[in-house]
């Protein structure tokens, strides 16, 4: 051991090295792949209908081979339904989060709540649909309906509502509740207008990515909504339409015209989330929450 | 900023207090009880997720004169109903399986890229790139899988079956694009996001100082992730692929999508057709009458216990990880 | 199998600040040299730039020359992996890879190099735990984890692993500061017995610790507030600590500093 060699290590070593540089790259770009050609090929098939005819008509009394028809009735569904989901399950969500931060502290009950948060994250799509059908529909006797479909669509933003809520809640500063506290503010008081202020622009930004993602929820919209091809206005009196509901009526359908609506349909939903999705995580760069 | 918002906060709320001095105690009540109902409240859907799946499953089960568990049929609605979940819970675990075999390695490469090759004024603009994936909804998936790949994999399908077929899973007497393997594969980009992000925080919690370690015993990069990344993270790994299988397991559209109709079991992973739980409540949802529906939420109910299982062994695993380190 | 260190004009940066300015030293075989100096003074940065561990915090870059013998480290042709492994690094804090046991600790850098036959590595391994006085408090269970030792223990095993791949130096990052005195003393003990083979530079806070220790101390400082570090003066480490060369040195080890 009196000569040292300091060129390197042996061969096989820089190969492995280098080998596992590529591979990493390698899977990296698997990723990419196929994130390119879907939305190449979404922007470009989606082009050819995305016109002012596809945004202020209806499929109402167009077959499947006729061209021409939009998707107006199912844009105003899309909002109607995922804006009620969201009445529904931005309170629900942000005051479950309150009580695991701010009264929980380790209970037995917040434990189990927060268990049930996680495991609910994981409730299939579908499932929540059929739930929402056997209870709503079957049991209660309502017929299909846009409010159906929100309740389905809320029972999935609930879980990723609570989750966000809950980080931001963690990272408000201690010492912010206790000077409140010092002051002789009652305690919801408190959470009302300091806490849940402080950790506002976090909020919206996990509630923004949660709409984001209940908006293009296809499955739990089939056995509550229903299909229809003519305007709905109220989501509360029978079958209404929604933007992945008609990509998925459409995109059955064997002839030419049907497809390329389709393809309108989801460039139009694409659109939607990843603007929302951007808007959430311009939001959050913004105004990064109080934390040290 | 913070202590202007405690001012402006304590100012507001003791506003309210002056003017009434109860204010204190009742809100607080209320609210603390509101806060408390909200999570009982998300307790009690959990819980009716599952009795309301189990009344409505009911009828069918009592209808079904074919064994529900291993029966290969499908005809509820007939004057003799018999169905049975046998070729479902195949596809639904072959095509989830298939996937997370193709995405788990991928994802741990994208993982590792981003926490440790990339440089670093990029990595989060890349970690947001990979999370794109997990934005588009996954309609867009099927219809780009149907439109876009299915008439790809055609290609590959004959040729892998033509140059391959000796092997068992390629072979089989006709194959397509319409197949479990195109399905899982889109499948497995749909899981990538879930399981490399989640991977990718583990790899950021891995001590500086084992990194340092093993750089100081003059090891390469590469073995540096062997001696104290991949050990540190196996735990994490496993149960990000084990939520990522439970995304797989109960996704929808995209499958329902990209297979085609033809049913059955088979181990040709080739073969146009297959069938998974959800794609089948999809699928035959609106044309099924009152005992085929019973029968779908029957099989739901199956997917949902599937699914809870796995997402509650994934959570278990994380917390008893939190535990040991 | 020690070797010289030979530095010469090193400077050391993070990013566009510089570090340490300017230093030259010679650094002898068989023998401890310390580096002593208030915080913040770029001691371990020094210390990070010997076996070019400095490189790996995204930004930090290095000027100057340093030759092992006749050998620069810092020549177009050196990897960098390949002179972390003939000089070995014990850190600060102690750090045992978790995820092993006490046995794979110790052998974790002779896999790296191709060692695999068992009972070549079995007799390293005891080779390396005696040379770290830790043979008889662990032989029993060398399959248990490395992390579930006492503090002091962990750093010995540090130790072991560092020399089990027989380098010819071993830097010691202040390997005191987290142990209380009495795995402190089992650890200057243990430095005193390695220096017939090895070429040790420890940095410490501690002055008794250089001086128990040490055969020569450098002291370096700052060249002035918000200036790059610097050495004051490298001698005998009697001489610096009863009639040093220079008043800063003597400032800062009668305690009249600043």
């Amino acid at each position: 051991m009196s000569t040292v060699n300091l060129t390197g290590p042996s061969g096989i070593r820089k190969f492995k090295d280098k080998l596992a540089f590529v591979a990493v790259c390698a899977a990296f770009a698997l990723a990419v792949i196929p994130l390119v050609t879907l939305l190449y090929t979404v922007i470009k098939n989606g082009a050819k209908r995305f016109d002012m005819e596809f945004f202020t008509h209806s499929m109402n009394a167009i077959g499947g081979r006729d061209a021409g028809g939009g998707a107006y009735h199912a844009i105003i569904g899309t909002i109607e339904q995922v804006g009620l989901a969201s009445v529904i399950s931005i309170p629900i969500g942000v005051l479950t989060a309150v009580y695991l931060v701010e009264y929980g502290g380790g209970r037995r009950l917040a434990r189990i709540v927060t268990f049930f948060v996680d495991v609910m994250t994981g409730v299939p799509s579908i499932v929540s649909g059929l739930f929402v059908f056997a209870f709503w529909i079957a049991l209660l006797g309502f017929e299909y309906m846009g409010f159906a479909g929100s309740l389905a669509l809320a029972v999935l933003m609930l879980p990723t509502v609570v989750r966000a809520t809950e980080e931001m809640l963690k990272l408000v500063p201690n010492d912010l509740r206790e000077a409140s506290y010092a002051l002789g503010v009652p305690r919801w008081r408190t959470i009302c207008f300091v806490i849940l202020p402080t950790a506002f622009t976090g909020i919206i930004t996990g509630v923004m990515l949660a709409i984001a993602r209940v908006m293009g929820e296809t499955a739990p919209l089939l056995m509550t909504v229903f299909v229809t091809t003519a305007i709905n206005n109220s989501p509360f009196k029978g079958p209404q339409m929604a933007l992945p509901l008609f990509v998925w009526d459409q995109a059955q359908l064997p002839q030419q015209v049907a497809i390329d609506r389709a393809w309108a349909g989801a460039l139009t939903l694409i659109l939607f989330v990843m603007l929302l999705n951007l808007a959430a995580r311009l939001i959050a760069r913004l105004r990064k929450p109080v934390s040290r | 900023m913070t202590s202007e918002t405690l001012e402006q906060g304590a100012t507001r709320a003791l506003d309210g207090r002056t003017r009434k001095m109860s204010t204190g105690r009742l809100g607080d009540r209320l609210f603390g009880l509101s806060a408390k109902g909200s999570g009982i409240l998300l307790l009690v859907i959990m819980a009716a997720i599952a009795v309301f799946l189990i009344v409505k499953a009911v009828p069918a089960l009592r209808a079904d004169k074919a064994n529900f568990l291993t029966s290969q049929e499908w005809n509820p609605d007939a004057a003799q109903s018999r169905f049975g979940i046998a070729q479902l819970t195949f596809g639904t675990v072959l095509s989830s399986v298939l996937a997370l075999i193709l995405a788990t390695p991928v994802a741990v490469g994208i993982a590792l890229f981003i926490a440790f090759y990339a440089p670093r004024r990029l990595a989060d603009g890349l970690g947001y790139v990979v999370d794109l994936l997990a934005a588009v909804p996954s309609i867009v998936y099927g219809l780009w899988g149907l439109q876009f790949f299915v008439p790809k994999m055609n290609g590959v399908a004959t040729f892998l079956h033509d140059d391959f077929g000796w092997i068992p899973l390629f072979g089989g007497d006709t194959v397509g694009g319409q197949c479990i393997l195109t399905a899982s594969i889109v499948l497995a980009i749909m899981i990538l996001p879930i399981i490399s992000s989640i991977t990718r925080e583990i790899f950021l919690q891995v001590p500086r100082a084992n990194i340092e370690a093993a750089l100081a015993l003059g090891a390469t990069r590469w073995e540096v992730i062997r001696m104290a990344v991949l050990p540190f993270g196996r735990s994490g790994m496993i149960s990000a692929s084990m939520l990522g299988l439970g995304r797989a397991l109960g996704e929808t559209i995209a499958v329902a999508l990209v297979l085609g109709t033809a049913s059955g079991i088979s181990l040709h992973l080739l073969k146009p057709g297959g069938n998974t739980f959800a794609a089948n409540i999809a699928n035959t949802f609106a044309m099924a009458g009152k005992i085929g529906q019973s029968a779908l939420i029957a099989s739901g109910l199956v997917l949902f216990v599937i699914t809870l299982l796995v997402n509650m062994a994934a959570r278990a695993v994380i917390s008893r990880r939190k535990e040991f380190v | 199998m020690a070797k010289r260190i030979e530095v010469s004009g090193l400077n050391a940066y993070y990013g566009k600040t510089r570090a340490i300015e300017d230093i030259s030293m010679t650094i002898e075989p068989r023998s401890v040299t310390a580096f002593i100096g208030p915080s913040g003074c770029g001691k371990s940065t020094f210390l990070r730039t010997l076996n070019r561990m400095h490189e790996v915090i995204p930004g930090a870059r290095v000027e100057g020359k340093v030759l092992l013998d006749d050998l620069d480290l810092y020549g177009p042709d050196v990897d960098p992996v390949a002179v972390r492994r003939v000089i070995g690094m014990v850190f600060q804090r102690p750090n045992p890879f978790p995820t092993m046991s006490i046995y794979e600790n110790v052998v974790a850098g002779l896999k790296l190099n191709g060692v695999r036959r068992k009972a070549q590595l079995d007799e390293i391994v005891e080779k390396s735990l005696r040379g770290a006085n830790l043979w008889n408090e662990v032989k029993d269970r060398l399959g248990r984890p490395g992390a579930g030792l006492s503090g002091g223990q962990q750093q010995r095993l540090c130790i072991a692993r560092a020399i089990a791949v027989e380098p010819q130096v071993l830097l010691m990052d202040e390997p005191c500061s987290a142990l209380d005195p009495i795995s402190t003393l089992a650890i200057e003990d243990l430095i005193a017995s390695l220096k017939d083979q090895y070429t040790i530079v420890i940095v410490t806070h501690n002055m008794q610790q250089a001086a128990r220790v040490s055969d020569r101390t450098a002291f370096f400082n700052l060249a002035g507030p918000g200036k790059p570090g610097r050495m004051v003066e490298i001698d005998e480490t009697n001489k610096i600590f009863t009639n040093p060369g220079e008043k800063a040195t003597e400032d800062y080890i009668t305690g009249r500093f600043g």
